[in-house]
């Protein structure tokens, strides 16, 4: 630590460098190993919004899911990334096992049976194998995003049969073998199959990326038929697809999905607030702040077809009665609704969103490092090192001390100090610049009674207040080039590796060209060819960890 | 990467022949039917009782002048912020100055630390640990047998929060409330130890049936993918052996649990309580507890973690904006106490909350003894001094007998020993076949003999 401290103290610059080099050359010293050879990940893990959503498309909404699932994991900042990296822990499998009890139950149930099983077993079917294979015809393509051979379905039914003797009831087989094809790695995980030539993966693997992608779901029965078909392997019936797939209105749940990972907005299921420091706060506002975000984007992505640029200046917000207190404005009308903010309104953009300001805030006050290290990294694809170990803090944030009242004057506090500067120089103007909104979102204009100052300076350019930063951000090259390499990582369920370059450059120009329309990005990402290619897997008979891919670069 | 070698039913007969490993393929009920079921009663705890292990974590450490006890052996002087452990203090070692090495690796604030303390070595991101946590590889060792092979648990409210991971991808996500604890345990699929009456629900085998079937996907499965699906995959398919084996004890009556009592559904959480607000994080925390010495007593689980506060120790009082954490930097050394009144007062009381755990576990009446006598925890924390993120003199305790293969109730200087002294003693107390543990510099084949009888 000390030798560490002596390095960096004379250039903040070194600072950086010097973690990021102690962070990587420390991996490879430690670990001895060859870096990682393996081609990109074959196989993913469903997301539990994925999961939701198969299961309402193939036995409909009114069916529960109940249950706890094993934790997505955050990769690179996204969700979907970490699809590529996670298994299924013991535990996490009861869950999901018990999950997929719970719904086969309720399909087999007397609610369901008629609609979502609609045989039973009777004189010309004795103990019921023609009825489960009827059932298992039709619900197992949906449930494994493939056709399903013949002998596969014999056998669903065959187990169907043996259950129902064991358990007593038909309906108590059927059920039990439905839930084993949920906890089954064919329903719980994408795994990827060749296609012809072995270049791009087979045309259900190409349904299952277009839909997830697109819809969030698993295919559709027509989807599939264009990958039984062979109508994917070709541009035109790609071509096809995708325009029927974009002209949906599920288009709204692909666009959904993306946001609210790139956003990190699952994070607000968890937030918690000092109710007595914010008593408008609470889990149904924390929820509601979360599909005000959502639905203010979609109404500007999808339905105005905007430009996404705009969303960093947009006075127009999704608003329902639950906000009202924390907008600090009437809300008579029920329901969801736009509301459009005047234009001398200090709300302005995404970034004076409920949600945003309190997810990067501490339960009981505001950070405006929080804010800063969370824009310049969701934003703006930026990175800053973590704190080194051994500061001082106290002179920074003593919320008590009677000179240095405004967290501001308490940051600057850090600016004099070296080791400090270089991180929170970059991190703080964002985040000051949003000081007038509290803990919560909630607007103010003094802290202790001081006036609060949100000036400041962003990519050598000054501001006053968030709706000017806002603007600032809006012309960011920084913030559309990361908004499209997000995008293709979500999509890919990867890091661009060098390869792709050229690939992700490409489509950053063809952002620009499209007016930075993020659903005409979606388009392009779903015809890429890139977008459907096969990673051959590179046979090793000592299986490897994946986890060191995470770190390359982690600091960079 | 250390993978279990042996399958569970190795583990299981290993139990059955009294120690020796044997592995053979008998189907898991031919196993535990022949013997008259007295093999099924020994993996499961009947017979000798059981010894079980679990850690506790709190965050963000001590201030060492008000935490560390001044004289060693037996009948240690308790300092203030350790005053709390004084009605359990004979069942609680002290194992002060133990250190983290970082071995020129960077120290990541409140991760590093912990990081060597479960795993051995040190890295900055639980992504890229290098060794299975501890708690894993003793759950590998003994955890078989049991309804649950682990029971991983947070006091938080939060599933997410947990340093128990078999590697950087596979974290075991905890059980957050009491509520969802009596419902894992004590719910539907609870088979009573002492009821009079057993039959095997038919249900279970048509289950365990169609597991075994997915089972047997694995071998085509993992022929068309690379190196890493394919271990990621493996590790699905353990899971699925692993259920499979649960499903098949649940075939089986369970041996008598003299020290099982069943306990009343707790009330769940009222939505949008904060748990980061001490006084709710406590009387979670000692519900659990509670629940947890019963799921002990009534052989549902042999290894436990419990995280009482995350590693940044996300703890505050309801009212007050900066909470503990942010208090560890930010507050001022009080000139004339000479320390940080508000970390003091959360480190104090954060060592109350272990005391609610120790005293739940001796509160239990189990043979000649107390359910505490026939386990082992290891309590420790992330840093040590947290202002400065100290990961030398990180504080670690060892609570109980293990059936008493341990001495309770010393305190012991590590004189800045590697923390992996701790670590090698207590999967040693626990049957794990090791004689040396640690990276780097913190390899080490020196258990802490002060403590082993």
């Amino acid at each position: 630590m000390k030798l560490k401290s002596r390095l960096v103290a004379g250039s903040g610059l070194l600072l950086s460098a010097v973690l990021a080099m102690t962070a990587v050359v420390g991996f490879d010293r430690a670990t001895a190993r060859e870096p990682e050879a393996d081609a990109p990940s074959n196989v993913r893990r469903l997301t539990e919004a994925q999961y939701r959503s198969t299961i309402a498309d193939v036995f409909g909404p009114d069916i529960k899911v109940v249950g706890r699932f094993e934790p997505d994991l955050r990769v690179e900042g996204l969700l979907a990334v970490g699809t590529t990296a996670v298994s299924i822990t013991p535990a996490g499998l009861e869950h999901y096992d018990a999950i997929a009890h719970g719904i086969a139950a309720q399909v087999t149930d007397a609610n369901h049976r008629e609609k979502l099983v609609g045989c039973a077993p009777n004189a010309q079917d004795v103990d019921g194998a023609q009825c489960a294979k009827s059932f298992f015809a039709r619900v197992g393509p949906r449930l494994y995003r493939r056709a399903l051979a013949p002998a596969e379905i014999r056998a669903l039914a065959s187990a169907a049969v043996s259950s129902a003797k064991l358990v007593g009831t038909f309906d108590g087989g059927l059920s039990t073998v439905l839930a084993g094809m949920m906890t089954s790695p064919e329903f719980l995980f994408r795994i990827d199959a060749p296609g012809k030539g072995g270049a791009q993966v087979d045309g259900y693997s190409k349904a299952s990326r277009l839909s997830y992608f697109l819809w969030n779901t698993a295919p559709d029965e027509a989807l599939l038929k264009a990958a039984a078909n062979g109508a994917l392997d070709t541009p035109e019936g790609l071509a096809k697809e995708v325009d029927r797939m974009m002209a949906s209105p599920r288009l709204t749940d692909g666009v959904r999905a993306f946001f609210a990972d790139f956003l990190r907005l699952d994070d607000m299921a968890t937030l918690t607030k000092d109710t007595l420091l914010y008593p408008a706060f609470s889990p149904a506002v924390a929820e509601a702040a979360r599909e005000q975000t959502l639905r203010t984007i979609v109404d500007h992505v999808v339905t105005r077809d905007g430009d996404y640029r705009d969303l960093f200046t947009s006075r127009r917000f999704a608003m329902t009665k639950a906000l009202g207190p924390i907008y600090d404005i009437p809300v008579s009308k029920s329901g969801w609704y736009i509301h459009e903010f005047p234009e001398n309104d200090p709300r302005s953009g995404l970034l004076t969103q409920a949600s945003l300001l309190a997810l990067h805030s501490h339960p009981g006050r505001t950070s405006p490092t929080l804010r800063g290290v969370g824009t310049l990294e969701i934003l703006l694809c930026q990175k800053t090192p973590p704190p080194p170990p051994d500061v001082n803090f106290s002179v920074v944030q003593d919320v008590n001390n009677p000179t240095l009242k405004t967290t501001r004057e308490r940051l600057q506090a850090h600016l004099t100090n070296e080791q400090c500067a270089t991180c929170h120089r970059a991190t703080d103007p964002i985040g000051l610049a949003l000081e007038q909104f509290d803990g919560a979102g909630t607007f103010r204009t003094t802290e202790r009674g001081d006036r609060i100052d949100v000036s400041g300076k962003f990519e050598r350019q000054d501001f006053n207040g968030a709706a000017e930063l806002g603007k600032i951000l809006r012309q960011s090259p920084r913030v559309s080039s990361c908004l499209v390499s997000s995008v293709w990582r979500y999509a890919n369920g990867r890091d661009p590796g060098p390869a792709d370059a050229a690939d992700v450059e490409a489509m950053k120009r063809r952002f620009t060209d499209d007016g930075y329309r993020v659903t005409a990005l979606m388009r392009t990402i779903a015809l890429d060819p890139e977008f459907y290619a096969y990673s051959r897997p590179q046979p090793s008979p000592e299986p490897k960890r994946q986890a060191s891919q995470d770190k390359k670069g982690r600091n960079s | 990467m250390t993978r279990p070698t042996a399958s569970r039913r190795s583990f299981l007969l290993k139990g059955a022949l009294g120690g020796a490993a044997v592995t053979v393929g008998l189907p898991i009920l031919d196993l535990f039917l022949d013997n008259n079921g007295t093999a099924f009663a020994k993996a499961a705890g009947g017979g000798a009782l059981p010894i079980r292990f679990g850690t506790w974590f709190w965050g963000c450490g001590m201030i060492p002048e008000r935490w560390l006890p001044t004289t060693t052996g037996a009948n240690y002087d308790l300092p203030v912020q350790l005053a709390g452990i004084k009605p359990v203090q004979q069942h609680i070692s002290v194992l002060s100055g133990f250190d983290v090495n970082l071995d020129g690796k960077s120290n990541l604030p409140h991760v590093s630390g912990n990081i060597g303390v479960r795993t051995g070595g040190v890295a900055d991101d639980w992504r890229v640990i290098r060794a299975p946590t501890l708690d894993v590889l003793i759950a590998d060792s003994i955890g078989g047998g049991s309804v649950n092979r682990s029971l991983d648990l947070s006091a938080d409210g939060n599933p997410r929060t947990s340093y128990s991971y078999r590697d950087g991808a596979s974290m075991n996500a905890t059980v957050p409330t009491a509520s969802e604890l009596y419902a894992k345990i004590f719910g539907a699929d609870f088979q009573d130890p002492n009821k009079a009456d057993f039959k095997p629900d038919p249900r279970y085998m048509a289950r365990k049936s169609v597991l075994s079937a997915v089972g047997e996907q694995r071998r085509a499965l993992l022929t068309r993918v690379g190196a890493s699906d394919r271990q990621r995959l493996d590790q699905y398919f353990t899971s699925v052996r692993e259920m499979e084996d649960k499903l098949a004890l649940q075939l089986q009556k369970p041996p008598r649990a003299e020290a099982c009592m069943v306990p009343q559904a707790p009330a769940a959480i009222k939505a949008g309580t904060d748990l980061t607000d001490f006084e709710a994080r406590k009387a979670n925390h000692k519900l659990m507890a509670e629940m947890l010495a019963m799921t002990l007593a009534c052989n549902q689980t042999r290894v436990f973690n419990m995280t009482f506060s995350n590693s940044a120790a996300d703890l505050r009082q309801a009212g007050n904006p900066t909470g503990y954490h942010q208090s560890t930097h930010e507050e001022l050394i009080d000139a004339k106490l000479g320390y940080q009144p508000t970390v003091d007062f959360f480190a104090t009381r954060c060592m109350e909350a272990w005391a609610d755990l120790v005293q739940a576990l001796a509160s239990v009446k189990e043979g000649d003894g107390t359910l505490l006598d026939n386990t082992l925890v290891l309590a420790h924390s992330d840093c040590s001094f947290a202002k400065n993120h100290e990961v030398s003199r990180i504080p670690m305790m060892l609570a109980g007998r293990a059936g008493g293969r341990v001495k309770p109730g010393l305190h012991i200087k590590g004189g800045g020993d590697p923390v992996t002294r701790v670590g090698l003693t207590v999967q040693q107390v626990m049957g794990v076949s090791v004689d040396a543990w640690g990276l780097d510099s913190m390899h080490t084949t020196r258990p802490i003999s002060e403590v082993l009888v």
